[in-house]
């Protein structure tokens, strides 16, 4: 209680805030009592220190903003934008003949390779990994606990259809557009409902078994656009070790969890998959998978049957195939964008969650009966 | 032919007196978000294509040329703070030692690309940035061990500037007095870590 009188009195005094009279006895004391002067220099500096500190943090926090700006003006470029097209074209010439033969030989090799791999491959997959979509039984046991829920009653799902899978997705463009895994979106439609229960209806945009990723719009008028999104997409492969959280909807309700990264690729050696440590359930399928500086680095899709805690996530990379694969098809949908800039790369886990939770949803595709 | 007609046109301009820098600077040290915004438009295209030819990535480029506006932010603030070159010119000089360190760090020892333009000594405001930077990474570990709702409440007061009944309603205590109590005991915590890491890190 002293300790904090004595604090309050060398603020007001540090602040300049005393009277005349008041510093002069402060003075005096500080003088006479070696302990409290050198109170007085050590809170000085702290002081400034902390100062420092806040101001440092705002002037980053602002710089960031304006970078954020500037890109949606379009002002400064975002993308690694290749600046040598000059030196492509020459090196084509170059080797236009060695490229005809590569390509020949590339083209005999890939058809063997799938050929062997479409004859090996889904009988392991089946029997050993274990999807995290929620199957028919268990969603329909969820809608029947909370049966007398009122936002049950007037769900979107249109009547006579039935629910068949569900999962997460997450925004990768604040105009709707959502990202789940292939085998969470079993039916012809979805719905998605946020982390505050308010349901949307969703338009099945495009679906690649192969990579395991669908994408989703919501078409909706209750849907409110966000200008922008708190985390950004990362290409770049990690290392082993690599700290990872996820968010999902293995219930009804938003779920956390913390892992790292335990293998470079997935299951059987699958490049485009990698290994992570975490406990996923049954609806974690099509969840977000984050590094520290808040980037989204993978999908998680499927987990091994036989151990605890081995989850395969689809790399993040895959992602961008997808949408460029959709551009070239459809240039209707040329203008999804997506977040090249984490904002939330220095703050601390749960304000990092507090800033993503709302992007994450919980998806529940139908079929008609 | 055409190059050297460039390298001339940059030279011209770079001796061209500019008028408004002096002032564009003033306002950067309030933090005024137009002087900000102009300046970050002006150089960053620069500090990227510097990067982007040397190895570098975008993110690279954003988080050197970051970097370098808060060593000019600094600098601004200094009270003895005079420009004796042109912000494009110390903004460059800046990042292309910032880079070259990260590069030797990260053991890439690639030669640089030379840019065209001129570099100005910068080594002494690296220096001071760097012990900036430690103290600022101490308080920052500080403030995170703190916990909730120490770390919000004296966020609300240095950060935000609230005042104690403002923060005594937000938070929830019964009068300002008892927020103020609870903002000074968990102060005396913030210095007791900080000074724990700072002492030992002198």
């Amino acid at each position: 209680m002293k300790e904090i009188q004595l604090l309050e009195t060398i603020e007001k005094y540090l602040e300049g805030k005393m009277t005349e009279s008041e510093i002069a006895w402060f003075d005096d004391l500080r003088s006479k009592t070696p302990e409290i002067d050198q109170l007085v220099v050590e809170h000085k500096l702290f002081d400034s220190k902390l100062h420092q500190y806040a101001n440092q943090l705002q002037f980053k926090n602002e710089l960031q903003a304006i970078h954020n700006r500037l890109v949606e003006e379009g002002e400064i470029q975002d993308m690694d934008a290749s600046s040598t097209k000059a030196k492509v074209i020459r090196l084509w010439n170059k080797y236009k003949r060695v490229t005809a033969i590569a390509a020949s030989i590339a083209s005999i090799t890939a058809l063997v390779i799938y050929s062997l791999v479409s004859f090996f491959a889904p009988v392991a997959k089946m029997n050993d990994l274990q999807q995290l979509s929620k199957k028919i039984d268990q969603v329909q046991r969820n809608q029947q606990m909370q049966g007398a829920k009122i936002r049950e009653f007037d769900s979107k799902i249109p009547s006579g259809y039935t629910i068949t899978a569900g999962g997460t997705a997450f925004l990768i463009d604040g105009k709707g557009y959502l990202i789940t895994n292939a085998h969470v979106i079993k039916g012809s439609g979805a719905v998605v409902i946020d982390n505050k229960g308010n349901e949307y209806k969703a338009k099945i945009i495009r679906i690649d078994q192969d990579k395991d990723i669908a994408l989703l719009k919501i078409d909706d008028s209750d849907y409110k656009k966000y200008n922008s999104l708190p985390y950004s997409i990362s290409k770049s492969n990690l290392d082993l070790g690599t700290e990872i959280f996820t968010l999902g909807y293995p219930k009804d309700e938003i779920v956390y969890n913390m892992g790292y990264l335990s293998a470079r690729n997935g299951y059987n050696g699958d490049t485009s998959n990698f290994q992570i440590s975490l406990n996923a359930n049954p609806g974690n399928s099509g969840g977000p998978v984050f590094n520290n500086r808040g980037e989204i680095v993978g999908i998680i899709s499927t987990r091994q049957a036989q151990a605890e805690g081995v989850v395969f996530a689809v790399k993040a990379k895959k992602i961008f195939e997808l949408l460029s694969d959709l551009k070239a098809d459809d240039p209707t949908y040329a203008n999804i964008k997506m977040p090249t800039y984490t904002t939330i790369k220095n703050d601390n886990r749960v304000t990092q969650l507090k800033k993503v939770e709302d992007y994450i949803y919980l998806v529940k595709s139908y079929n008609s009966n | 032919m055409g190059y050297f007609y460039l390298l001339l046109v940059l030279k011209l301009e770079a001796l061209k007196p500019e008028l408004g820098e002096q002032a564009l600077l003033e306002k950067l040290a309030n933090r005024d978000t137009n002087a900000i915004e102009a300046i970050y438009k002006e150089n960053f295209k620069m500090a990227r294509n510097f990067i982007l030819s040397n190895n570098g990535d975008h993110d690279d480029a954003k988080d050197i040329f970051q970097e370098a506006m808060i060593v000019l932010y600094e600098k601004s603030r200094s009270e003895n703070f005079t420009l004796t070159c042109q912000i494009k010119t110390f903004l460059y000089s800046v990042c292309r030692r910032l880079w070259l360190k990260k590069l030797q760090q990260s053991g890439q020892l690639t030669t640089l690309v030379e840019g065209m333009e001129e570099t100005t000594g910068v080594e002494e405001d690296l220096e001071l940035r760097q012990k900036e930077n430690h103290d600022f990474a101490i308080m920052e570990k500080a403030m995170e061990s703190l916990g909730e709702p120490c770390k919000s409440l004296l966020e609300a007061y240095y950060f935000e500037k609230k005042g104690m009944d403002e923060i005594a309603e937000q938070f929830g205590y019964t009068n300002a007095d008892n927020a103020k109590n609870q903002k000074y005991k968990c102060m005396v915590r913030l210095k007791k870590i900080f000074f724990a890491q700072y002492n030992t890190g002198m």
